[in-house]
């Protein structure tokens, strides 16, 4: 009882300020742990890179012996190595993700102009389900259906028979290439654009359209002219969040683009979009057995380090350029 | 605009203007006949292209329903897998199947809650400011992070020690792999979608109807509770079902944390928690590893099975869609 009168200012916490207390401890708990997760990651990676420099991202030497050698390393009380020039598998995720990135974002652009402007009542009604569920399909049915539909159709009838025996020496072509994973890519990022671009193109004043229309100009150079070019940060977001998300897929491009940690090179002319590749993110996926070996898990986790600042990123890039279009388009009744 | 009251001030309590609910159509009688051709060319290439995309989703959903009624038999649904050297030996997907329900299960029984939470307090409170924006940029950076990345993280933290209890454990060495490790990894897939579903419902609610609630004595936190959640409501089941479309589609994860065995096998004795803490596959692992890529390779199966999820999927939509237009419905006027 006298401790109580000690200390008689200090009064107990409504309920309002226990709610509000114990949602910030839960909140700064969820941050806490994904910033633990982000030390910890480049923590474990930290030798990979500590041995190679920045030859890590270099070329040199073929990659899959590289690893298989730090892999077997661990295993045999050997001093561990961890010699790696990546340059191969990130050539890959590059080439995979900006051929992607390049292709959707055209596709994109004119199906968002096409979905909010100018397809008749019907099908605008129909689109957006439509992008919606094209969304949500999950990778590891587009990698089914590349794998068993869009890779032997590549393989048995694009890629001829003399092709496949000139490059018998370097790689086999076998269908799992470049080109099946950059198009599969394509329809699996698209709707995350158009998704975005659409929500940018939507929140375009309509007087400033309008005003266009009074000139005398047509519907279509409006529509490019005016709400396309203000809605110039949603095409940015869109585009940064569509890369972030290819640059982190794994599973449907362990499918389908290949085994090997080759570098496909753009000098064999277009025969180089039939060859196979490896990204960054598949390899984590292909290996995941070899975890047991320390010198393997600390290259690994130097992968998952490289694509998780590097999507992260990107993320965070695309979140910060769509702010300044919240403030100045969202004229509805929200509250601040 | 407003009419004004005894103060002269604008009355507060003024509906707000109708919002313009998507865009009508420009002067539709411009016709494109006028127009230089370069315009008509591009008009021609946007219907090609809007035309197309409806084409590739039609072909996905009709090539995986034609493969789906081929090969998907009742049986294969109530059976487990089995070793076999045929297709006709392997038995059914009846564990993947409950797999799937498990992890969904466990995924969202944790970002829900955690999700509603996060969003409660970004749109409620929010202070101090700077830790508003810590978080919003921290869940951000989770939106985009790999699944892969995620599920290497999992294995870092479950094949500590102190976490061992979770999963099989052999003389001291943590296996690392679970439903629970698979379950609580995953809900961090969920977490950023539930979380920018609900803060944009409750975003949505205008702040007459917080003042309201006030008027009549209610507290902050009774508020939320009785008015705000309830209101956002929609929005709360949109996010949750979104994170479990992403949950269920997940492969990487699974993969790398649910041990990648056919059937259930439990750890332990108890019923239930064994399975928890046992390993097991999904439909998505069960998909990967009988793709002609996987350790398997019976396509047939694959197709069966991708057909099973792929309803899963669009069912989880049409209850997005339904609930997505209820919210709309909600105008505050």
């Amino acid at each position: 009882m006298d401790e109580e009168l000690l200390e008689p200012e200090e009064p107990r916490l409504s309920q309002d300020q226990r709610v509000e207390l114990g949602l910030g401890a839960l909140v700064c708990g969820v941050v806490f742990v994904l910033l633990a997760m982000l030390a910890f990651i480049i923590k474990e990676a930290w030798p990979s890179f500590a041995h190679n420099g920045l030859h890590w991202f270099g070329t040199g030497g073929n990659v899959d012996t590289e690893i298989q050698s730090i892999f077997t390393s661990g295993d045999l009380n050997q001093t561990p190595q961890f010699l790696i020039h990546a340059w191969p598998l990130i050539w890959s995720t590059i080439l995979t993700t900006g051929g992607a990135v390049v292709i959707s974002f055209v596709c994109s652009l004119f199906v968002a102009v096409f979905m909010v402007e100018f397809a008749p009542g019907p099908l605008k009604l129909l689109l957006e389900p439509v992008i919606r569920l094209l969304a949500s399909v999950p990778s590891v049915i587009y990698g089914l259906i590349g794998v068993l539909v869009v890779v032997p159709f590549i393989g048995n009838d694009l890629i001829s028979r003399s092709d496949k025996a000139s490059m018998t020496p370097v790689i086999q072509l076998s269908g799992s290439s470049l080109l099946a994973a950059v198009l599969i890519l394509t329809i699996m990022i698209s709707p995350i654009m158009i998704a975005i671009f659409a929500e940018g193109l939507r929140s375009v004043p309509r007087g400033w359209l309008e005003g266009s229309l009074a000139l005398g100009i047509n519907r279509w150079r409006t529509f490019w002219k005016i709400a396309v070019l203000t809605a110039r940060p949603a095409l940015i977001a869109g585009t940064v969040l569509a890369t972030a998300r290819a640059v982190g897929e794994s599973v449907m491009l362990s499918m389908i683009s290949g085994t090997v940690g080759f570098a496909p090179n753009p000098a064999d002319g277009l025969v180089f979009l039939f060859e196979p590749s490896r990204g960054l993110a598949p390899t984590i996926l292909h290996n995941t057995d070899e975890l047991s070996s320390p010198p393997m898990k600390h290259t690994l986790f130097a992968i998952a380090a490289v694509l998780l600042v590097s999507s992260a990123a990107l993320s965070l890039f695309g979140w910060a350029t769509k702010q300044p279009m919240k403030r100045y388009f969202n004229v509805g009744g929200t509250a601040a | 605009m407003s009419t004004p009251t005894l103060s002269g001030q604008p009355d507060p309590i003024q509906p707000v203007p109708p919002v313009d609910s998507g865009p009508t159509r420009l002067g539709a009688s411009d016709s494109s006949a006028s127009w230089r051709w370069t315009d008509r060319v591009g008009l021609a290439f946007a219907w090609f292209l809007g035309l197309l995309f409806c084409a590739i989703t039609a072909a996905i959903v009709i090539f995986l329903l034609v493969q789906g009624i081929r090969f998907l038999r009742p049986s294969l649904i109530y059976t487990n897998p089995k070793v076999g050297y045929t297709q006709g030996e392997t038995g059914g997907f009846l564990d993947p199947l409950i797999g799937t329900f498990i992890v969904a299960g466990i995924a969202i029984g944790i970002a829900g809650p955690v999700g509603v939470g996060i969003a409660v307090w970004l749109s409620e409170y929010g202070r101090p400011a700077g830790l508003a924006r810590v978080v919003e940029s921290t869940v951000e950076m989770l939106a985009g992070a790999p699944s892969v990345v995620l599920g290497l993280f999992g294995l870092l933290l479950f094949q500590s020690s102190t976490l061992g209890f979770l999963s099989q454990t052999d003389n001291h060495v943590v296996f690392g792999k679970s439903f629970f490790a698979a379950g609580t990894i995953l809900s961090l897939v969920a977490l950023p979608l539930v979380v920018s579903a609900v803060r944009e419902g409750l975003q949505a609610i205008p702040n007459h109807v917080r003042e309201a609630s006030y008027a009549v004595g209610k507290s902050k936190s009774a508020t939320i509770r009785r008015v705000l959640l309830p209101a956002a409501r929609p929005s709360v089941i949109t996010g949750n079902m979104l994170g479990i479309g992403h949950v269920i589609g997940d492969t990487a994860i699974i993969l790398l944390l649910l041990g990648d065995t056919q059937t259930l096998q439990g750890v332990g004795h108890l019923p239930g928690l064994s399975t928890l803490r046992g390993t097991g596959s999904t439909l998505t692992s069960y998909i990967f590893d009988n793709a002609p890529t996987g350790d398997l390779n019976q396509p047939n199966k694959a197709y069966a099975a991708a057909f099973v999820l792929l309803l899963i999927i669009v069912s989880l939509n049409v209850i997005v869609d339904v609930f997505g237009r209820r919210s709309k419905e909600l105008l505050w006027t």
